[in-house]
């Protein structure tokens, strides 16, 4: 506490891509829970998003890059005309100074450039003592931010490309910023210790320039069904055990090794039900893949869930599945640990290092996540045991930890950069 | 005059291995982990036997020879010795040494060290004969003092014990249960007075056993030499010293370069550097002294944890749900009168499966404090409950079997009871057999 008095109010700009509720993913849920816990540590927050959405947070000044008033209608047309009120010759500047980029193609990279360009402006507006940038999408603007201002940069990674996609993904253009991006670096925070193995693979970082601060779940961010009358009712009337997954249907969270480990408990335990919640672009492979294996009646397929009913399918569950390849965290077994699911989590994950009360299983190791799953389903105690200690467990990995944790890397990047600083003008 | 009683304690559990549920009622081997972890049995065996059992067993057996006046006390598990048997006959070898000596005691307990008491007494008093008959035929010794799984006492054990005939009784001196009193004494079992008590002095013990290695601890490093002073202080404020250990401690959890075994080579000379001392086996002490007062115990206590009592093997749902159903079947599994099958059921009951199940420690991510070789706790159960399934699959066979059949058993029994003519007819009239 009492580095506070050193210096007085840490000013933080952070720049981020989206804000609940209009986000996509992850990203939004962990800037909001994060920035947030940090504001709480006293640190004089300035939140940076790319374009004026409708955000609010009473902990922070929210600013928007973009500063372009437009009309809905005409925020449509400006998107099919251009990417922005920003001159082909802006880009055209940075692709120069960036020849990694110059052969990218795209909105979303057109978007990101802008992002990298309207920053340079936020930097000299907004005082700041330490500038935080939140993935590839924000990096380049971060990396901007430093070059006006001169402040150190911390880049926040969440999700690499090689999650996304593989070794494959390694020779895209995102790769590419994200190299660019943890190297130009002051520091680097990792969700994990997954994610921090992984930069220094495939993105050749010094491991000592890695911070891992795990994320968190605050008891309020979690829709929590309150009346559980309902619940019970349901509960009573459904004579199968529910297995479920929940996330996008994609490579990524390992939806054919859930239906492979379906099939196998499958032959043991026929009034089980396998739900998947959530949509992508192996839905429909994933829908026939069922129906191939013989257990398309067994299989139901929910769509996209959010909010409340969403929780509801939390607490209905006998066990909760995130079968995930490639996961730098995973926040939505935290979710379902504090709606009451037991849960088992994928060893390829970085929520796995944090979770003492889970079961843990290699994505590939289908056998062995059916026994996992039947296990569950067959041993009352062990379902019991497992959702008191992990609920127990959940809410003990708030946002205030990992928020305590970037207030300190703050502080000693801010030192170490000025005391070089003082060095060299010495 | 202060004497002091050194007991260890030798315990081997038969690990389950990671069974699966696909498994259930096609593989039928619990204990065969070959694999190198820490749930092969025979591979735990071998290592401790190098770090712990042969070069204490040495050095002990060394001391003897050196120090006439130096006694003391082991008990060792059935599993433990089985075990022996199979995987290190060595071991067992040197133990018998050990016991030859004359002045090393036996202490007696259950065969598979388990939690029976909780749930049937009969099952309790016949694994403690079957232990009684180990140790008569490995060693050719009877004991006369009792030892309960992991020191458990409470009242209502003491007067088990005691109606089984053991004039004697090793558990935990407990501050919540002693009060004032100090536990230097012999004491007498509530409403048991012929049920001798010796309490372990846990601070004493707890410094060579626990402390002995953590650089954080102010004794550190611990001498011989101030322990044997530590212990001479107890002269004139109490007759009996007891020292009450797992023999693992030296060598396994304090390792050989701790400087351990040089710590327990000097110890005994130490001791008796005091004129006043002596060491005593626990029979011998009760024989020697006086019970001092009633050790009452209403609730279960034990020598684990701070919370000294049954926490760590009997807290959390799938403890108690896999404690009921191992001793859900007993009456099935005793009526299928198939003496493999029994043994295996029994081998299930040791007390190690419930501890390595407990989620206490691992509550307060404090993981290291807890020695499991399964990764997790609902790993251990998950293993432990698939086992159970496919026990119950072969006991419901069995019971088929011997509902068909007459038991081999009536078989043979019924031709060596003879009806009382042919016996007179024999007795009498020999010529005509």
């Amino acid at each position: 506490m009492q580095e506070h008095s050193v210096y007085p109010s840490m000013k933080a700009l952070m720049f981020g891509w989206e804000w609940p509720p209009h986000n996509s993913g992850g990203l939004g849920v962990a800037c909001w829970g994060l920035s947030r816990a940090i504001a709480a540590e006293g640190v004089d927050l300035t939140f940076v998003l790319p374009r004026r959405v409708k955000a609010s947070a009473p902990w922070a000044k929210i600013v928007f890059a973009d500063l372009s008033h437009l009309s809905p209608e005409m925020e449509a047309l400006r998107e099919r005309l251009f990417s922005g009120y920003i001159t082909a010759e802006q880009y055209e500047l940075l692709k120069k100074e960036y020849p990694e980029l110059a052969h990218l193609q795209g909105s979303l990279f057109d978007e990101v450039l802008a992002y990298g360009i309207n920053a340079r402006r936020v930097a000299r507006l907004e005082s700041h003592d330490v500038i935080h940038a939140h993935d590839w999408l924000s990096m380049l603007a971060g990396i901007e931010a430093r070059k006006v201002s001169g402040k150190p940069l911390i880049v926040h990674v969440h999700a690499t490309e090689f999650d996304r996609s593989g070794e494959s993904g390694m020779y895209n253009g995102i790769y590419h910023i994200e190299r660019m991006g943890v190297h130009a670096a002051d520091k680097v925070i990792a969700v994990s210790n997954y994610t921090k193995q992984i930069l220094v693979r495939y993105y050749g970082m010094d491991p000592a320039r890695i911070e891992v601060v795990h994320n968190g779940i605050d008891q309020d961010d979690t829709t929590v069904v309150q009346s559980s009358e309902e619940v019970m009712h349901a509960l009573k009337r459904r004579g199968m055990h529910i297995v479920l997954f929940v996330g996008r249907i994609t490579m990524q969270k390992g939806p054919e090794y859930f239906l492979r480990a379906a099939r196998r408990v499958l032959e043991k335990r026929p009034n089980t039900v396998f739900l998947f919640a959530g949509s992508g672009d192996l839905e429909r492979r994933t829908i026939q893949e069922a129906a191939y294996y013989g257990i398309g009646d067994k299989v139901i397929f929910l769509g996209f869930m959010r909010g409340e009913s969403l929780a509801k399918l939390y607490k209905l569950c006998d066990v909760f599945v995130m079968p995930s390849v490639s996961e730098p965290f995973g926040i939505v077994p935290l979710e379902a640990l504090a709606n009451g699911a037991p849960v088992i989590v994928s060893k390829q994950s970085g929520v796995a290092e944090v979770l003492n009360h889970a079961l843990k299983v290699d994505f590939w190791d289908t056998d062995e996540m059916a026994e996992k799953i039947i296990a569950v389903l067959e041993y009352e105690a062990l379902r019991s045991t497992m959702r008191d200690n992990g609920k127990r467990e959940v809410f003990g990995l708030v946002w205030k930890k990992a928020a305590e944790k970037c207030n300190r890397i703050y502080e000693t990047v801010v030192q170490s950069f000025y005391s070089q600083g003082t060095k060299k003008a010495g | 005059m202060s004497s002091v009683c050194i007991y260890f304690h030798v315990h081997q559990p038969y690990r389950v291995k990671r069974y699966p549920f696909f498994a259930i009622g096609e593989d039928h081997a619990y204990f065969n982990n070959s694999d190198d972890c820490d749930l092969n049995n025979a591979r735990i065996v071998d290592k401790v036997k190098g770090k712990c059992y042969l070069p204490a067993n040495r050095m002990w057996l060394e001391s003897l020879e050196r120090h006439p006046q130096l006694k003391l006390a082991f008990s060792i598990s059935g599993t433990a010795l089985e075990q022996f048997q199979e995987y290190a006959p060595e071991v067992l070898a040197s133990f018998q040494q050990l016991v030859d000596t004359g002045r090393v005691e036996l202490i007696s307990e259950t065969y598979y060290h388990s939690l029976a008491f909780l749930r049937s007494m009969r099952e309790f008093r016949e694994q403690v004969a079957l232990h009684r008959k180990l140790l008569y035929d490995l060693f050719g010794v009877t004991p006369t003092v009792f030892r309960n799984t992991e020191l458990i006492y409470r009242n209502d054990i003491a007067h088990e014990v005691a109606d089984m005939g053991y004039r004697g009784l090793l558990t935990e001196g407990w501050d919540h249960y002693l009060g004032w009193r100090s536990p230097n004494f012999l004491y007498h079992a509530k409403d048991r007075p012929s049920l001798k008590l010796l309490l372990k002095n846990y601070k004493l013990s707890d410094d060579s056993a626990f402390r002995f290695s953590d650089k954080n601890w102010a004794a550190y490093p611990l001498t011989a030499e101030t322990y044997g002073d530590w212990i001479s202080a107890v002269n004139g404020s109490g007759e009996l010293v007891n020292l009450f250990m797992d023999y693992e401690t030296i060598g396994e959890h304090h390792w050989e370069d701790t400087g351990i075994f040089d710590f327990w080579r000097a110890v005994p000379g130490e001791i008796l550097k005091h004129p006043d001392n002596d060491f005593v086996t626990p029979s011998e002490a009760i024989a020697r002294y006086r019970a001092v007062d009633e050790y009452d115990v209403p609730h279960y206590l034990s020598w684990a944890d701070m919370e000294r009592d049954i926490s760590a093997w009997l807290s959390n749902p799938i403890q108690h749900d896999a404690l009921r159903a191992i001793y859900e079947f007993e009456e099935d599994v005793r009526k299928a009168n198939d003496p493999a099958l029994l043994h295996e059921w029994r081998k299930l009951q040791t007390s190690d499966h419930f501890y390595y199940m407990c989620t206490k420690y691992f509550a307060d991510g404090d993981v290291h404090k807890y020695f499991s070789p399964y990764d997790t706790p609902y790993e251990a159960f998950i293993a432990y409950m698939n086992v159970i399934n496919d026990m119950k699959l072969r006991v419901a066979d069995a019971l088929a079997r011997a509902e068909q059949a007459p038991l081999p058993a009536q078989e043979a029994l019924a031709e060596q009871t003879l009806t009382w003519k042919e016996r007179l007819r024999r007795f009498f009239l020999p010529q005509y057999d």
